[in-house]
């Protein structure tokens, strides 16, 4: 058999189709509630594209990195100030400047990865965090010298057209990341993603078939700072619809590191159920509290569970699952599959002979 | 061996000159010289600890040598690394077993492609054209590796879940991937089998007739070395001990003494 490549197999494509259909024709049909998009589908789409990022530095290059929400306040604010210091650039422009800026810390703050590695990087690592917060908050120009402390995201006006409704700004953000999402399929299924991989399962074998450790992770961490700029932007102008340092904090990169961790490490699609996952899993605890046991249980005693059942999953999923939820979906899959081909073995095999 | 070799041993294409490599206060090389010729297949020896590994880690450039230099055709080599060596035209296998173990064994020889990579991460993201006809070729290239070392069977297998015979080929075929004109590999048949080892000294002798690569390994089994090797490096404690055809190698007093002990 001669070999054939192609970059995108059948499956990917009808995968790619039951998505598009799903998000752009399905949910804007029947969901009608404003709540769905606001607190939702906005803030996953934005969250699921910062986990891309982390999950590119993290996942793929294996460096243990936490301080996304730093680059995702990073670009958020770089978007402030592009909008209202260069407004000819638009707002696309702004987006692509803004995820750039955040790209250049990315890679500051990406090179002490080339001396020091697992637990000792993650610290320093955790300086682009506190340092991008306090330089925010240190330098009044950033905020436009505001004193308030949150000032008010402008107005998204694409082309002329302002995208000011829930809908609107879903569409915004669904755009947006589908653009990115295939970007980082492509990146982590070509010789790029291949670099990365090779750098984090055995680095010095990597340098020895002539990957350069400084170039691989200078650009992942580059990448994925852009990503998670691009992503605070976002979340910034379309979920919160302020600037305030403070919704970037440290939390927010333990989020987006739980989202990475449990969507399963080195996929792009877990980054999708990750985010799902963490966002949605408190709606659901508290409709079980006001459902079930109407109200009996304390609000504050609801997000004291939800943390311990995220701490203890992280750890399950660490012990028995490292590959996460994404691998769960995709071994659930196969187990359908399997059922489904071992009634109809027959059926299988003359259609497969068929396509042959 | 009475057949005429496709490709005649040339010049030297890697000279070792006078390393030394010491860690702390334990002296792995002292003052070790010898020379590879183009097309040959060069092995070295040595009991446990006489610092054969290390010395193809300085070749490679993993370690740096306190003193001493090492040349690539001719070239002395100032700053040695890992990435330099590879864009001489130089790959390697390891000991204890480098590869991606998360990858598939198509993607670990992909990766062996990287040199042979031009389009960067840009480019791939946006799949122009001329990153789908590249990646077209470098997997043609690795289809055909992965059938000369007949292991079709398992390219989408993760590596690490393979047994230990077959990661070996695997990470042959990754060396081989760079289309490398020199090839150092570690132990390439450490804890194989017979059979495996007659498979393994197959596809050495294959690379080295077909394509002309020049092998330098290390091993320990000595039929294995005396039948495939065309000229013998032994070290023992950091110092060359012998340099010669397996013939010379194999009358030599020394290297008697140094694998059987000597009374003092």
């Amino acid at each position: 058999m001669k070999p054939v490549f192609m970059t995108y197999t059948k499956k990917d494509l009808t995968n790619l189709a039951v998505c598009m259909v799903l998000s752009v024709l399905i949910i804007p049909t029947f969901i009608k509630t404003e709540y769905w998009y606001t607190s939702i589908l906005i803030p996953w789409l934005c969250l699921a594209l910062a986990t891309i990022g982390q999950q590119i530095v993290m996942g793929y290059t294996g460096q243990l990195a936490l301080g996304a929400a730093g680059f995702m306040a990073a670009g958020a604010f770089a978007m402030f100030n592009l909008i209202l210091r260069v407004p000819d650039l638009g707002f696309v422009g702004s987006l692509i400047v803004s995820g750039l800026i955040a790209a250049a810390f990315g890679i500051l703050f990406g090179l002490p990865s080339l001396k020091v590695r697992g637990i000792y990087l993650m610290v320093a690592t955790l300086a682009s965090q506190f340092f991008i917060i306090w330089m925010i908050d240190k330098f009044g120009w950033f905020k436009n010298y505001d004193s308030s402390g949150i000032i008010t995201a402008q107005d998204i006006v694409i082309l002329g057209k302002p995208f000011t409704t829930p809908l609107a700004m879903y569409f915004v953000c669904l755009a947006v990341t589908t653009i990115l999402t295939l970007l980082a399929m492509n990146m982590a299924r070509g010789s790029t993603g291949r670099n990365w991989m090779a750098v984090r399962d055995m680095d010095i074998a990597a340098e020895s078939m002539g990957v350069s450790l400084l170039r691989t992770k200078v650009q992942a961490f580059a990448i994925s700072a852009f990503y998670c700029g691009v992503a605070g932007a976002l979340f910034a102008f379309c979920y919160l619809k302020s600037l305030e340092p403070v919704a970037f904090d440290i939390k927010l990169s333990f989020k987006i590191l739980f989202m990475c961790i449990l969507g399963g490490l080195g996929t792009i699609n877990g980054a999708f159920i990750g985010a799902a996952f963490i966002l949605l899993f408190p709606v659901l605890l508290n409709a079980i509290g006001n459902n079930v046991f109407h109200g009996a249980i304390d609000a504050t005693i609801i997000s004291s569970i939800e943390q311990v059942i995220f701490g203890l999953l992280m750890i399950i999923f660490m012990i028995y699952e490292p590959l996460g939820m994404a691998k769960l979906w995709e071994n659930f899959k196969q187990s359908i599959r399997l059922k489904l081909s071992s009634s109809g073995i027959k059926s299988v095999k003359s259609s497969a002979q068929k396509s042959e | 061996m009475a057949y005429e070799r496709k490709f005649k041993i040339g010049k030297p294409i890697l000279e070792v000159n006078n390393i030394s490599l010491a860690f702390g206060g334990v002296k792995a090389i002292t003052d070790t010289s010898f020379d590879v010729l183009e097309h040959e297949v060069r092995a070295i020896i040595g009991p446990n600890g006489a610092g054969k590994s290390s010395m193809l880690n300085c070749i490679n450039g993993i370690y740096k040598p306190q003193k001493g230099t090492v040349s690539f055709r001719g070239q002395e080599i100032p700053n040695i690394t890992p990435n330099i060596m590879a864009q001489m035209g130089l790959s390697r296998t390891f000991q204890n077993l480098a590869l991606f173990k998360r990858m598939s064994v198509l993607d670990n020889i992909l990766v062996g492609r990287k040199l042979h990579t031009k389009t960067n991460f840009l480019e791939v993201a946006l799949q122009l054209p001329k990153v789908k006809k590249e990646e077209k070729l470098n997997r043609e290239r690795s289809e055909e590796i992965i059938s000369f070392l007949e292991i079709e069977d398992i390219k989408d297998t993760p590596v690490g879940k393979l047994p230990y015979g077959l990661q070996k080929k695997v990470e042959l075929g990754r060396a081989l991937a760079t289309d490398s004109s020199i090839i150092l590999l570690d132990e390439p048949m450490a804890g194989m089998n017979v059979e495996e080892k007659r498979d393994m000294c197959r596809f050495i002798l294959k690379v080295n007739d077909e394509l002309g690569t020049t092998m330098v390994l290390i091993e320990h089994d000595m039929g294995v070395v005396m039948d495939i090797s065309d000229r013998v490096v032994v070290l023992d404690y950091g110092k060359v001990i012998g340099d010669g055809t397996p013939d010379e190698i194999m009358a030599n007093q020394k290297v008697i003494d140094a694998y059987l002990g000597v009374e003092h």
